[in-house]
């Protein structure tokens, strides 16, 4: 499992920094959303997959039949998607005013600040 | 007292409240935004008061113990960044209520502005590594809105290179958070310090180290990865260049001196010779770049980026002294930096450009303007007995005890340049008779309420250089304690 | 873009998913759910009403500016961090207080829930402004 959600991570990676490089402004898009979720499955997977229940205790019991998974990572992610989500809305707003102020999508027309 | 820790953050969310009750209200935002930032700024310096005898002042959020709940941590360091912080929003905040146009205003330049110093000070408090991560997404998402606030074509393009790489560089902390759970099951920063210190991670402690230096290092605008800062600094408003020049690089900078004092000081020889290396590049790419400008504010973007060049060299050099002399730097250069780029606002408001081409004959006509534009700029240079001069000695002090003989060369070299490009300034907009088809100065009627927070600046960095003495004990006390990291981990974990 | 059949829809689904956050909004403290999640369901029943009529009715049906709410969801969130404070604990720390609604039946209502009421009001209110501005930019 770890093996295959390692190669999934890699091709998020590989996607998101491929298309990150590209000259379209959705396809720089995209690609920060693939990174951030290679990024978030990153935590998911080192932060050890386990079979066992969820971390909650049933009603009047004071332990856990089984070791309950750790619930830490799914709460760091449960944040960073959060982040992510407020991030590429506002980014969708300003590439949006971006291609109608500038008139392009297309990055490398985009010199006015080079320097 | 207990409250101090979180009151960096409460008051300036209060603040952004407030403001935003107040939307259509102008002159009760521009007061709670004055208000609340000298309140900041009071507390910082209470703050700096309570930690300057050497214990550090810990907080957990919501009574959950240390190395499972969030705890906030003020030692020397967060304690002198904060002050800083506080000083720079008000002089700003002050600054924007004469300059910003009604429309940005209206807009909500003021409580963004008030966010976004939630999140500077958060990241300079927050002592758990995830909770950084989340202060730094606090301040870059505040930082993307008022970068594009106004929307002209040159700023929308500069916020589409900044928020591409700050992304990328916050995908990077965050992958590097996630291989760092996985491998010491915590991320409470002292406890992360015990943790990598017991070692038996091998190389991997090294590799995340890696990554949040290149993480880190692109917000701090660090070698090789810097392009985004000269291309958006330039473009927003001179009171929103100036707080972005003074601070948020510098909270990168705050993150990777956090880093590698307290966590990742397992392989000091490859981690912080790459670091040196890095510091040497960035130095010299960013005095290079500014020599080709023509504009004040591309001129004074790139030395930014040579001058976070300085500050990482302290902190590759990894002595007490060099830590020192990096601290010495944040203090001088957040406060000289802001005050330049607000003079070339002043100078833009007075003439109506940056260009260096259409400007000139301001020190026949501005002699007072041309005083508040020299202090910082030969501060800058180095020259003494302004406070860059003491910075940059002591740097290069601890340079040449280490040994270290190119980076010390590399330093005055730079500091040249940095010399000729501050004179390029000087001379072009202020010794030589103006053009011809120069834009006619018009002085608004609070001229000199306006000056204000740039001449308090002004004052300060000629204070910082005459009393170089005890602000250089203050760094040494604070460098001290983070070459000690026992103590902060003492603080915040208690007996064990 | 307004069809009949998700105008229709829309009528019907409007009033179950404001209850239905409010539901989740309450039950969140000890069970799955809470303010975020609940927020953007309700926000989420406010965008279909955009979509399916038009961004002014559905501006007309909130009432307040999203951006009022956003602030009034952090002020909340704020002061709901402020009473352990008073009793010389950390900033946040969950407190609870027996409240009798009838002889012999109290409900405990506690700084968390508090906490997430302004969670469900940000959340409604940033989505809100979001989703309002780009449909009006159309």
């Amino acid at each position: 499992m770890e093996v295959a959600l390692a190669i999934v991570i890699g091709v998020l990676y590989a996607g998101g920094l491929y298309l990150m490089m590209r000259r379209n402004l959705i396809q720089l898009i995209i690609g920060l959303g693939l990174l951030s979720h290679g990024a978030n499955l990153l935590i998911f997977t080192s932060g050890g997959l386990r079979e066992g229940g969820a971390p909650i205790l049933e009603e009047g019991k004071k332990a856990f039949a089984a070791v309950p998974a750790d619930p830490l990572p799914q709460a760091l992610i449960l944040t960073a998607i959060v982040i992510s989500f407020a991030v590429t809305a506002f980014a969708l707003v300003l590439f949006l005013r971006t291609y109608e102020v500038v008139g392009t999508d297309d990055v490398d027309e985009m010199k006015e600040t080079d320097t | 007292m207990i409250l101090l820790p979180v009151l960096p953050i409460i008051l300036p969310l209060a603040g952004a409240i407030l403001c935003m009750f107040f939307r259509k209200n102008l002159i009760a935002q521009k007061v709670f935004a004055v208000i609340f930032s000298s309140l900041m700024l009071t507390v910082a310096i209470g703050l700096l008061m309570s930690v300057r005898g050497g214990e550090i002042a810990v907080m957990n959020v919501g009574n959950w113990p240390a190395p499972f709940g969030i705890t906030l941590v003020v030692d020397m360091l967060s304690a002198i960044m904060l002050v800083l912080g506080g000083l720079m929003a008000v002089a700003v905040s002050v600054y924007a209520c004469f300059d910003l146009d009604q429309g940005r205003t209206r807009f909500g330049f003021f409580p963004l502005l008030l966010i976004m110093m939630m999140g500077v000070n958060g990241a300079f408090v927050a002592g758990d590594l995830f909770n950084l991560y989340v202060w730094f997404e606090v301040l870059l998402t505040a930082s993307f809105i008022l970068l594009a606030l106004g929307g002209e074509a040159a700023q929308l393009e500069g916020s589409i290179k900044y928020v591409a790489l700050n992304l990328l560089s916050s995908a990077l902390f965050l992958a590097g958070v996630g291989i760092l759970y996985g491998m010491a099951g915590t991320l409470n920063m002292a406890q992360l310090a015990v943790v990598v210190q017991e070692g038996g991670h091998g190389g991997l402690v090294t590799m995340v180290a890696v990554m949040f230096m290149l993480g880190f290092g692109i917000k701090a605008g660090m070698f090789p990865l810097f392009f985004w800062l000269p291309a958006s600094y330039p473009t927003p408003p001179a009171a929103v260049s100036a707080i972005f020049s003074g601070l948020l690089t510098k909270v990168g900078v705050y993150a990777l001196i956090r880093m590698f004092t307290l966590v990742f000081c397992n392989d000091i020889a490859f981690t912080h010779g790459l670091l040196l290396v890095a510091a040497g590049l960035t130095m010299l790419t960013g005095v290079l770049g500014a020599a080709s400008q023509h504009e004040i504010r591309r001129i004074l973007s790139f030395h930014i980026v040579s001058q976070i060049g300085y500050m990482i060299m302290g902190l590759g050099l990894f002595t007490t002294l060099a830590l020192a002399g990096t601290i010495f730097y944040l203090i001088h250069h957040i406060i000289v930096k802001t005050n330049l780029f607000l003079v070339a606002g002043a100078i833009k408001r007075l003439t109506g450009s940056y260009d260096l081409n259409l400007l000139g004959g301001l020190y026949e006509s501005r002699p007072g303007l041309a005083m508040l534009f020299m202090i910082p700029a030969m501060s800058l240079a180095g020259i003494p007995p302004l406070s860059g001069f003491f910075a940059k000695l002591a740097l290069l002090i601890a340079g040449v005890q280490a040994e270290a003989w190119w980076i010390v060369a590399t330093a005055l070299a730079v500091s040249l340049l940095t010399l000729y490009s501050m004179t390029k300034i000087w001379a072009a907009a202020f010794w030589k008779a103006a053009p011809a088809d120069a834009l006619p100065c018009k002085e608004p009627a609070d001229w000199r309420l306006f000056l204000m927070p740039m001449t308090v600046l002004a004052i300060l960095t000629v204070c910082i250089g005459v009393f170089a003495g005890p602000v250089f004990s203050l760094a040494q006390d604070a460098a001290a304690q983070l070459m000690n990291p026992a103590g902060y981990i003492h603080a915040v974990l208690g007996g064990g | 873009m307004t069809s009949i059949i998700l105008r229709t829809a829309t009528r019907y689904m409007f009033p179950p998913l404001l209850v239905f956050s409010i539901y989740l909004l309450l039950r969140g403290h000890h069970y799955p759910g809470g303010g975020f999640v609940g927020g953007l369901i309700a926000g989420s029943a406010f965008a279909l009403y955009a979509l399916s009529f038009d961004v002014a009715s559905a501006r007309k049906l909130l009432r307040f500016d999203p951006r009022a709410v956003t602030a009034t969801g952090l002020a909340i969130a704020l002061i709901s961090g402020l009473p352990p404070l008073l009793s010389g604990k950390a900033f946040l720390t969950g407190t609870w207080w027996n409240v009798p609604i009838r002889p012999g039946v109290t409900i405990a209502i506690g700084t968390p829930v508090v906490f997430d009421i302004g969670v469900y009001l940000v959340v409604l209110g940033v989505l809100l402004s979001f989703v309002f501005l780009l449909a009006e930019e159309e």
